[in-house]
Parts: structure tokens; sequence; C-alpha cells
């Protein structure tokens, strides 16, 4: 069912009783073509353009609990392609252009919001770090501005300008940055798939891979054994332990980030903005609470939870910088798995074992680059070729010493 | 209004002290021991706030923290609290709150408008349209539905008050102070063990204030007071009243918040306003107690409505008389309201109860007061307009209407099991209460009382007292059993009725966030049947409340529609925080200029005194510049400066950089491993520039290690990368080489060192150390160091040049810092001598082409920054392997070269891309990036430094050095980092 005002109006006058499910939830066949792990916003994404832009529709999506239960749905909402290597800025620009068409290309209200994302800059060698991440912005053809002080009073005059202990000098805006809903991307995406005849099987968690003559030949789930001539992992959090069952090692440590939202508030923050002398994100959502996180928790973990000296940390970041938000409350947090590669960059590439693949390593950063993962997770997977904008994202780069670092912080999965 | 609608005795108020207060601009009274949802009901107020979505009129729907209806904004100007429940506010004179979510005024809210469209406004509408156009969605939709969404406002201005943070150990921590609270409380106390009793609410009892109970004869308030009196005794125990248990986290780690101020006008001189509470706990016992939740029927959300556990907490304990009441019950709890009421002489009109079979002894007293019962009979529908003014009962298939304005409601009772899950636990569904009760809990953590189920008072003492009581035992305590106290027997059944299916009205799920049960059903017809995407998808029990009242209505309504039982279909996860806690509290007390310590090295006042601007230098404070009078801009200042340096002679406070003290038989060996090139063979009382890799090959840091004896080094690190080097030799040591026989300690705040350099440098020492030292080139050359007493002062020398002209470092105990700056000014005032700051530092080093913070980004290799032929072919050495890896050894990596502007007018800033001259700058022909840039007075231009593709071999070349952030694009000819005395000549003078 095609979605405007006008079905909306005309299942209201029904009684709202002709509405039909959002995505079939089915049952799992003995056999696909191609398989996809993971019912999350890439394996869905995934799953959606193997069926749109290469025609394979023989797919189904293996989801271990409800579709949606992972990073999709634990994250800051936050989309940007504001990086500075020229490997990273052009996948998450196609990222971006992707989020911007997106609603109608799938015809569901993701709530793509250009609001802008501003990061802020306390210190004169941070203000060139971010002309030089903004110039490489440009150099790609993607929008950057360099604000200075009296440009980010006048956007937001309510951040610390008086009494703060790093004061602001000014920040990097990229205006079309911004915020999804992000629920929706994955029922989105699983409503556009399962349109074209895609299985999205919920509660069907893998146990094993089938591997013959080292080829993958399917997978054993918890509802039986399921054939497939090729296999698409994308389980982020889980991504170590899923690779496992196949035998691979992968250069990931699983840690524990929170996020939290505040009670419901009037329109207070306009944009997205980050703080550079801490670490600290904030946005609101439309529904008006204030979405915001920090850093890690810092050490490995599986527990989608974390503990108290984290959310004092990233509260007193956020005091640091608006000391309004003080009576606000926080109202719930959670806990999601980031799979922290070596470098702070993702993988999207065939693994050892033909008819695998691997999308994994999305570290902070997965949420952003759901419809681009997608699209070039499924552009592996049905032409065996990595898509240009993902051709950098290899496994081998860390032997090749061909990493890609965009903090510069080295080997230390929790320092990306 | 004056208490209209108050009992003219009983209750915990104190009548002796009637405090004023404001609502809406409205003066009202009420007294001392009264919440504000208390006193707005006793002056009959019954409109206090208006819904998320329809803005439909909402009244006091609860008595506590799980309060969906009664959202108030508390305070004004600065500490204004949007979104405050009414009923977990703590009345006092002057306090003044506001509605929200409503215009122009809560009594005529135009926004009821939305209403009309509710047809449209379902469950998850707005992902079915506002998609076209698509540049629609920021500038028209989006600002539409942030304004009409949120609730209240916030006052935008930064928050007065101050939070501190605390940690507590003890024995057992309790959760609770209710009769199993308290029981265990007194259990674990008497037995000797260190107790924390935590308690939301100002008064202990929890619902024993509430209810009418015999306790041993007396009435259950005396009882807790009793309790409360022999804790407070008891040495071990401490009692933190107004402190709500937010989060239970791992290692029996538990937070909460303690309400110090918030029951004042504002927090007292030196007082916080909220005390965030790191609990750390052998044994907790959560005794939380049970929430009523209400029935889903047509406008069970008028104000006026309510729980029947709250309308008797309202009359018996604030002693609040309600007008015409009816009560629907399916519980047997539900009867004890009636009960109550009818002691209290207010006349209950009806009691409806969808069971066809209720106890006969419950009914008897309430069919003799003259009140009308209806078994086997439900409400359906309400009426009214801003409150409730008739029901509409269904009994034998006929419609009744009754004329009441309160309408108590009873469906059963959810244990709050919310603390239980926090670290993952799961919850179990109880057939015979008809709710989930805790399942597997945490380590140390046992639950009393209602919070597990046990719903009798009679269960709650005597669970208390035995959690208690095995916590301490536990705990290495002898506990001595006590007689369990005497009370009646009471009659708990419950007959769950999630929905009254006969409903024609809009039936409320979640009531703060405007679910209704048709809600519920689309849902279910669109696939959200996950209890989770429930929740999503609806926004069910995701308001301020987090569905303390809703959720398992709602997950029992899509139970039904499913057709699986409640237990199956399960529930959500709750998580951290159990109620909301403001951020300020959470971030504490270091906030503004506090957020981060402030160092500051020995010679700041004098710096200060001396017109020098300061930068932050990661958390140091550094001169910047020194200004002199008749200085027009800093550029002029710093020219001057760098100018002295070269001409005659200056001082730069360099105590900032990590200073790390290296001592044992095996310092060389480990030196040798974590630097590229070889210390070991470094003579005693020389210094050697050095350069560390991390692991994966790329540059860490760098810095001078000298060797003051052969067993002892001492290493500098840049300023930046301090800690992270400590952090880096301490990790080498412990986990690589813990064989190795080395010690290391940093000393970066114990010794204050001057950088004195410029070709008077010599004289300038030789001025304020005499005969002391011999600092001829040939007795004290370039590279060499001593350590010497001076004044009965220890200090040490190094020949050392960041700046390319004859220079040294002195350094001296921090103590004596500030008084070695002043003799050093002094021994070369008549030498020309100029304090210097960092950035006239910068511009010496720029123009050395020595490396700093801008080449040492962590992305850079060796080779990249021409210090290739440092890495020693002779040993071992952290990151010697990986940097061999074909993209770190490829020969097209950017490298650093020098480059000056073809207009020498012309300003460089560094973040600057490198791109080929006459062609359109892209990411594909970009070649590197400008590093670090200064106004050279040496060169009389602007230079700078930067990494580009092939740069040693290009020299001579011209390229673009573009800057599109700052609309800089400035032509640049590529030359030699080294600016100044290329030879080094002035090093050796």
């Amino acid at each position: 069912m095609r979605y405007s005002i006008f079905s909306l109006a005309r299942n209201a006058l029904g009684g709202h009783k002709g509405w039909t499910p959002t995505w079939r939830d089915a049952e799992p066949k003995q056999a696909y073509d191609i398989l996809i792990i993971g019912g999350g916003g890439h394996g869905l994404a995934t799953a959606y353009y193997l069926a749109k832009e290469h025609g394979l529709t023989n797919v189904a999506v293996l989801e271990k609990s409800w579709i949606g239960s992972g990073n999709v749905g634990r994250n800051t909402t936050i989309v940007r392609s504001n990086y500075m290597l020229p490997e990273n800025i052009r996948f998450y620009e196609w990222s971006m252009k992707l989020w911007e068409g997106l609603e109608q290309d799938f015809n569901y209200n993701a709530m793509v919001s250009q609001r802008g994302v501003l990061n802020l800059y306390h210190s004169d060698g941070q203000r060139d770090a971010f002309a030089r991440r903004g110039n490489a912005m440009r150099l790609s053809g993607v929008d950057a501005e360099l604000l200075d002080r009296e440009q980010v009073r006048r956007m937001l005059p309510f951040l610390n300008f008086d009494d703060a202990r790093f004061p602001i000098q000014g920040g990097l805006l990229q205006r079309r940055g911004g915020t999804v809903r992000h629920d929706a991307v994955a029922w989105g995406y699983a409503r556009g798939a399962s349109d074209r005849g895609v299985d999205i099987v919920q509660n069907c968690e893998v146990k094993g891979f089938v591997v013959e003559n080292g080829r993958v030949a399917g997978v054993e789930t918890s509802r039986g054994k399921i054939h497939a001539k090729k296999i698409g992992i994308a389980v982020a959090g889980n991504s170590s332990r899923v690779a496992a069952m196949a035998g691979l090692r992968l250069p990931i440590e699983s840690h524990v980030l929170q996020a939290f939202v505040s009670e419901g508030l009037k329109p207070l923050i306009p944009n997205v903005i980050t703080f550079g002398a801490g670490h600290f994100y904030i946005s609101q959502s439309d529904k008006g609470g204030l979405v915001f996180g920090g850093d890690l928790d810092g050490y490995k973990s599986y527990a989608q939870r974390g503990n108290l000296p984290v959310v004092q940390d990233v509260c007193e970041g956020g005091m640091a910088i608006m000391p309004m938000i003080g009576r606000l409350r926080l109202l719930r947090g959670w806990g999601g798995i980031m799979d922290m590669t070596m470098d702070g960059s993702p993988i999207i590439d065939k693994t050892p074992i033909e008819g695998l693949y691997l999308n994994a390593g999305w570290c902070y950063g997965g949420f952003k680059a759901t419809p681009a993962a997608g699209w070039c997770f499924a552009h592996l997977i049905a032409r065996d070729e990595p898509f240009p904008a993902a051709s950098a994202f290899r496994l081998d780069r860390f032997a090749r010493g061909a990493i890609l670092d965009e903090k510069g912080q080295g080997a230390q999965p929790n320092l990306h | 209004m004056t208490n209209s609608q108050r009992l003219s005795s009983g209750g915990l108020i104190d009548r002796g002290k009637p405090l004023s207060f404001r609502f809406d601009g409205k003066t009202y009274r009420g007294f001392a021991g009264d919440t504000l949802a208390s006193a707005l009901l006793a002056n009959g107020v019954k409109l206090v706030g208006r819904s998320f979505k329809y803005h439909r009129p909402r009244g006091i729907f609860t008595t506590g923290a799980e309060e969906p209806n009664a959202l108030i904004t508390l305070r004004s100007g600065a500490r204004r609290e949007p979104n405050t429940k009414a009923t977990t506010v703590e009345l006092y004179g002057g306090l003044e709150a506001t509605s929200q979510n409503c215009w122009p005024s809560l009594d005529f809210d135009l926004q009821a408008v939305n209403q009309l469209f509710a047809p449209l406004f379902v469950g998850g509408f707005y992902y079915k349209t506002f998609m076209w156009p698509a540049a629609f969605w920021e500038k028209v939709y989006e600002p539409l539905i942030r304004r009409a969404a949120g609730l209240g406002a916030a006052s935008g201005l930064p928050d007065p008050d101050r939070y501190e943070h605390a940690t507590a150990y003890c024995d057992v921590l309790i959760i609770g102070a209710g009769p199993a609270g308290l029981s265990a409380a007194l259990a674990a106390g008497r037995a000797g063990a260190r107790v924390i009793l935590c308690e939301e609410d100002f008064r202990l009892g929890g619902r024993l204030l509430a209810d009418h109970y015999q306790i041993d004869g007396e009435t259950g308030t005396q009882w807790a007071e009793q309790a409360e009196a022999e804790l407070t005794a008891l040495p071990e125990v401490r009692i933190f009243r107004r402190t709500s248990v937010f989060g239970v986290y791992d290692g029996g780690v538990y937070g909460a918040l303690e309400r110090v101020a918030d029951h004042l006008p504002q927090p007292p001189v030196h007082q916080p306003r909220q005390r965030v509470w790191q609990i750390v706990a052998r044994r907790a016992i959560t005794a939380m107690g049970a929430l009523e939740r209400p029935i889903v029927f047509g406008g069970n959300d008028r104000p006026g409505v309510m729980l029947a556990s709250a309308l008797r907490a309202y009359v018996n304990r604030f002693a609040v008389a309600p007008g015409r009441v009816a009560l629907f019950t399916t519980t047997d709890d539900g009867w004890k309201t009636a009960e109550d009421l009818i002691r209290a002489e207010i006349p209950i009109e009806i009691v409806i109860d969808p069971r066809a079979n209720v106890a006969e002894w419950l009914m008897k007293p309430i069919a003799r007061a003259g009140t009308r019962i209806l078994l086997d009979a439900v409400v359906t529908d309400t009426k009214g307009g801003r409150s409730l003014q008739a029901i509409e009962v269904l009994k034998s298939g006929s419609k009744l209407t009754f004329d009441v304005d309160t309408l108590a409601v009873s469906g059963g009772f959810n244990p709050q099991i919310g603390l239980s899950t926090h670290l993952g636990g799961r919850p179990r569904w109880s057939d015979e209460i008809g709710a989930f009760v805790p399942g597997e809990l945490p380590s140390g953590m046992a639950v009393a009382g209602a919070a597990a189920g046990q719903y009798k008072l009679a269960e709650c003492l005597a669970k208390g007292a035995a959690c208690g009581a095995v916590a301490a035992t536990d705990l290495g305590f002898s506990a001595s059993a006590q007689p369990a106290p005497r009370v009646a027997d009471e009659a708990i059944e419950v007959k769950p009725l999630w929905h009254v299916a006969q409903s024609r009205h809009k039936a409320f799920v979640d009531l703060q966030n405007d679910v209704t049960s048709k809600d519920v059903e689309i849902a279910h017809r669109e696939g959200f049947r996950a209890v989770e995407h429930l929740k999503r998808y609806t926004t069910l029990g995701m308001a301020t409340d987090q569905g303390k009242t809703s959720n398992i209505n709602g997950h029992a309504l899509m139970a039904d529609l499913v057709g699986r039982a409640v237990a199956e279909v399960g529930t959500t996860r709750t998580r951290p925080p159990h109620v909301p806690i403001a951020i300020g509290a959470l971030a504490g007390p270091h906030v503004g200029a506090h957020f981060k310590p402030t160092r500051y090295p020995a010679g700041h006042e004098w710096a200060l005194a001396n017109g020098a601007s300061m930068v932050d230098a990661g958390q140091w404070h550094r001169p910047r510049w020194f200004t002199k009078p008749g200085e027009k801009d800093w550029l002029e200042s710093v020219t001057r400066e760098a100018k002295t340096v070269r001409a005659a002679v200056g001082v730069c406070d360099v105590s900032t950089l990590g200073k790390i003290d290296i001592q044992g038989r095996d310092a060389g060996i480990f030196l040798d491993r974590v630097y590229v090139n070889m210390f070991s063979s470094l003579a005693v009382g020389k210094a050697r520039y050095g350069l560390m890799l991390r692991e994966d090959g790329f540059v860490l840091d760098d810095g001078t290690t000298a060797r003051l004896a052969s067993d002892h080094y001492v290493m500098s690190t840049t300023t930046g990368n301090a800690a992270k080097v400590m952090q880096h030799l301490e990790f080498c040591h412990q986990v690589h080489w813990p064989e190795l026989d080395v010690a290391m300690v940093s000393v970066t705040e114990q010794w204050t060192q001057y950088a004195v350099a410029g070709p008077k440098a010599r004289v300038l020492l030789q001025n304020l150390l005499g005969d002391a030292l011999d600092l001829s080139n040939e007795a004290f050359p370039y590279m060499a160091c001593v350590e010497f007493t001076w004044a009965n002062v220890p200090m040490r020398l190094f020949r050392l040049s960041f700046s390319g002209e004859l220079a040294y470092e002195i350094a001296v105990p921090a103590d004596y810092g500030e008084a070695l700056l002043r003799e050093l000014m002094r021994a070369g005032a008549s030498l020309g001598v100029a304090p210097y700051g960092t950035e006239a530092l910068g511009v010496l080093r720029i123009e050395k082409g020595h490396v700093s913070v801008g080449e040492l980004n962590g992305q850079t290799t060796a080779a990249d920054l021409g210090l290739g032929r440092m890495l020693s072919t002779k040993k071992d050495f952290i990151g010697r392997v990986l940097a061999r890896r074909p993209a770190l050894t490829d020969p097209e990596r950017p490298t650093l070269a020098g480059f000056k502007p073809v207009d020498s007018a012309q300003r460089l800033r560094s973040g600057a891309h490198f791109v080929p001259l006459g062609i359109t700058p892209s990411v594909e022909n970009g070649e590197g990036y400008m590093t670090s840039v200064a106004f050279s007075p040496h060169v009389g231009s602007w230079i700078g430094l930067g990494l580009i593709k092939r740069g040693p071999a290009r020299i001579g070349e011209r390229v673009r050095a573009y800057d599109p952030v700052r609309g800089g694009d400035v032509e640049v000819e590529i030359c030699s980092p080294v600016f100044v005395d290329p030879e080094g000549a002035r090093l050796h003078v």
C-alpha cells in the first residue's frame, strides 16, 4: 500500500481498519539465493537495494530478535558526511545523498531533517584541524563552513560564551547534516524489501555456518537449516561473534556506548552540536527530547548497558557548553555495542570464505552510514566487486598499512 | 479559594503551618505536609494540565513519580523546571507553578482543536505523510510538529544552583521505607550492619501513611514513627529522605538522587540543590512497593478520574475531601478506598466491580453505608468538559448514568520491578497476582514486600524482616529472630480487566503520550506486534513516566490481539534512571570554569604581571605573548619576541613539556626499545633528540632525553602527549618487558624549566651563575647536560635548542620556579632579555623546521617528517615492523617541506590543502596540506611547514595553498623546511 495523506485520510474514514502489515513477518524457506544475517538498518537496507537495484529478490533477512533491535534502534540519530579522509568523505557523502532522497525512494517518512551539524572548536590548533577537514570536504564537493566565535554566538546564543573553561572559538558547520528518525529507517527499508519479495524472518538466530569445500552453503538457525549461495553478515555489535562461527577472527573490539534522552521540551536546540573540548554531542528530537551522548564506557562489553561514571562525564560535558540544561531531566539512557576497528573505519568486503561477505566495524558511525552501507554491501554481494565509494573499506588494509585513521589515534579501538 | 475540599480533621498535614502558593497566577493555601497535588485538590483545582497530542484536559491521577497527567512547570526565571510532576513536589511557602503545553490558557486551549483531527493523528501517522515536497520537511512540517510536540519549555538560562556528588559505602542498602523496607532496615540495623535506607518521600512509611492499618495495636503511622525513631538511634544506620535510587550498575553500585533543597524556595547558602550519591552496597533490598494500574475505558483520562489507591492516600494522608465519588474496581484492594471514604464520612455513590463475585465481608460495610454496588458491571465511558461530570455504566446489557465528579479506578497492581532489571534480569509473569514480578536478580539484591508481589501487610513486614536478617547474616552479622508484628488479614484478589471493550470513546492506555486502545490495534494491524515495536511505533511508555501506569496495560492489549498470554508477549526492558534526574545533578560540581582542572606553571603570576596573554595548552595556561606598552597587536609583540631571541636573548617557560624520570639498571635498554634511535650508548652528561613510534609504525611523540647518570635518564615529551607517553611507557614496561630493571615517574609538575635562547644566552647564564659552572662551548657543548647545586638549590642545565640559536634549558624544583625566572630576567636585563611566549616559540621552531603538534598528528611516519634516517637498523624498537608496511613506505606519501608565499604580502594558514596550479581543485588532485604557519621576521613574510607528495624532491616548484573554508587561495613555493641557519652553525658557538 502506498502511503500518502490520501491513503491516511481514506483509512481514517474506514476507522483505520484497512491498514496492512508494514512488512511481511515471513516464515523461513529452506533455501534462498542470498541470506542477510542481521535485521538491523544495514541488513534491511542491503536487502532493499539487492531487490531494488539488482533485481535479486530470492533473499531473506534473518533477525534473531525483532527487526531494528540493534544499533539502528539505539543511537543518537545523527547523519553527516563531515569527514577528513577522502575515502571516508566519499562513502559518507554517498550516504548523505541517499538520505536526501530516501523518503521519496522508499515511500516512508523517516523524518530526514537537514538541520545542520556544528562541531565546536576551542583553540587555534583545533580550528586549523577543522579547516583541514572542511577544506577536504569542499575539495570533495561536500558543504562545509568554518564559523568564528561571533557567528556561532549569533546562531546559538545559549552556549556558554562567558564562563567556559575552554572558551568556544568557533565551529565547523555542515548544513546538510542533521538527524533521522532511526526506527523508521529500519521499518521503511523492511517495508520496501518485503514489498519486493524479500523474506524478513524475525526470531531466527543464526547458530552456525554450513561451509562446503571452502564455500559457504547455508546457515544453521534456531528455526532450522537454511541453504543459500551467498551470505552477508551485517550484525553490528555482534560481528566478531557471528564471524567466529565461520572461523574468522576480525580486527574488532566491541565496546559499549551509552546515549541518553531527556524529557520532552518545546524547541530549544535547533541543530546538532558537538563539544570540542570534551566528548558530548546533542540534538533535539521532533518529539522534544534532547538526545545526547559522549564517550565509550572504555571497557570491552557485549552487555547493552553502561555505568554511572560515563553518565556523569557526559552530563558534565553537556553542562560545560550549555549550562541551561542543568534543570532539565535525563529520562532514559541505553547502551549500544560498537564494533570498534583498529583504525576507526568500517569494513565492507569479501571474506576468505567464498560466498561469505562482511559488513562490520562501524564504530560510532553506523547509523549515518545505513543507506550507503546497504547500497555498497548489496553491490558487493550482487556483483562480487566493491562499489567505488566503499572500495577502501577492505579487510586487508591493516596488513597493507593503508589505514583510514581520521583521528590519528593508532590501533587502539576504544580511542576512535 | 481556601481548602474548600479539605477535611476538617485527620491526615498528616500540619494545620498549624499554612503555606501560601500560586498556580497559574492564582494564590492558594495548603499546609506543611502537603504535596502540590494534594494542595491543589484540597483547593478544588481539578484541571492541571493538557495532554501531549490532543490537548485534552487532565487532572491528578496518582500520588507519585508514576504520574502521567499532572505535569506542571515549577518555579520561574532561571530556576524554571518544566515537566515537574505535581505529585512529587513537596509544598513550600511561596511555591509558584504554572500549567504547560496549552495556549492561550489551561481552561481554554486552542490546540484542543487537534482532537478534531484525531482520526488522522493516530499512532504512526507521521510515517505515512509529510513527504511531499521533500524540502517542506525542514521548512514547514518539522517546525510545526516540533512546536506542537514537547511538553514544557526550558528557561534557556544557565542553572544558578549547585550540585554535589558523593559516595557512600554500606553493608545493606534498603530502597523504600514502607512496611517492608522499614522491617528490613530494623532487622539488618539491629544486627549491627551498616545500613542505608533511602526513601523518595519526605516522610517514612510508604503505604502505612496512606492506608488504615493496625500493627500491634497501633496505627500504621505510629508504627512507622517508632521504627524511624529506633533506626535513627542505631549508630550504623543512615536514613536518606527525599532520595530516589535511580539506577543499578555493575559491581554493587547504586545511583541515588538526594533532593537536598527542592522543598525550599531556593537552596540555602553553601547548600547544593541536589546531590547524586554513588552507593556501593554489599547487599541491597528493594522494597519499592507496587503501583496501581488503571483500566482502559472510554474517557478514562478526564480530570476527576484517579487511581483508587491515590484517592485513598489523598483522603487519609492529606485530608482531601473529594465530592461525589464512584469506584470502579476489579481488585479487593479497591474496596478499601470505599471503606476509607465512608470512614471519613465522604459519601460514595456507587461501586462498580466487573467481577461477579466479591467477598461478602468486603461489600457489607459499603452497602450498609447506603452505597449502591454493581457487580458484573463496567464503566464504559465518562462525560464532562474540563472535569468529570458523569460516568456511563454497563450492567446486564443496560446502560446506566451516574453523576459523579470523582472516579476511583483500581485495575490491579504492578510491582515496581524496574531496579531488578537494570542489569538485564528478565521479569517473570505471575498469574496469581496478574502482574510481572522480579525474575533473576542481580547478585546481592533481594526484593521484599509489594515490589515482590507480596501485597498483604503481614507478608510485607515478615518478608522485609527476613530479607534484612538474611542480608546481615550473609555478611557475618548475627541477627536475632523477632516476633512478627500482629496485623489483621486482608483480601488481595485481583481479576485483571485490561480494557472495557464496550467503550465508545477514546480509551487511553498511555495517558501522557495520548496512546489509545485504537492505536494499539493499528500497531497490531501494521505488524508492530513485538512489545518493543509497539512502544516505538505508538510511543507507548516513552513519556516522562516511562509507562509506569501504561506499559502492562498496553502489552496485555497486544497479547489479547495476538491471542497469546501476557507472559509470552513479555514486557519492554526498563533502563536507568528509574525516575528522571536533572542533568545538572548528574554533571555535579565541575561546571563553568571548573569543568577541568587548570594547571599553572610556577611563573604564571610573574607572566600575568608582565603583560602576558594566556593560551590553553591542554589543561595548562601558558603565556602566549607578552605585550609591551605601545604594541598594537599580537603580531607586533610576537615579532619583537622572536627578533629578540635571534638577536639577543629570550626566556621561555617550557615547564609544561612532559618530564619523565627514568631510573634503573636497564633504563638504557628500555629507552632503546621505545625510541627509534639508540640511547643506551648515550654518554652520561649528554642529551639526545629521540623519536618514538606507536606499535602501528606511526610517530607517537618526540623530545630530548638526557642521561644524568648511568642508571638515570630524564625524558621530555611534548606538552600535549605528556600523559599519553607516560601511559605508553608504563604499558611497555608492565606488559611487554616486566623483566627490565627500570622504574619511571612523571616529574612534570615537580620541575620548572626555562629555555634561555639567543646569542647572548651564555652571557646571561654566566651573569646568573658566576663561577659555579664553566659554560664555554668546549666545557659545555651542544647537547651537554649537568646537575648541580647553586645557592643551595638543585639545578639541571641542558644545552638544547628548539629555536636554532645558542640555547639552554635550566630546571629547578617548582618551588623555586618563579624565583629563578626573576633571577634570569635580572641577569639578562643589561642584555636586552625578553620573555617570549608560545607564539614566538612557534615562529622560531617553524623557521628552523622543527616538527611539533601540527606535524605530530598521529597520521605521520618518521619518513613523512624527514626523520626516516633516525630509525636504527641495529636494534628492535616499538613500531619497527609495522612501519615497514607498504602504505607507510609509499614514496608518494606527503612529506615535510617548507612553503613561502610567492607574493610575500600574502598570509598563509594551516589547514590549507595543496593543489597544482592551473587546474580546478578537487579531491583527486589534492597533494597534501599545510601543518604550521608563522610570520617569519627572519624571512620577512609568512612561512609554513606542510606535508606534500614527494616534498623534498620538489623544492622550487609552485603550488596553490587552497583554503576554501576561509576564502584563501595562495600561490606558494615549495622550499626547504629549514629557513634559518641550515648548517646549524649557531648551535655550536
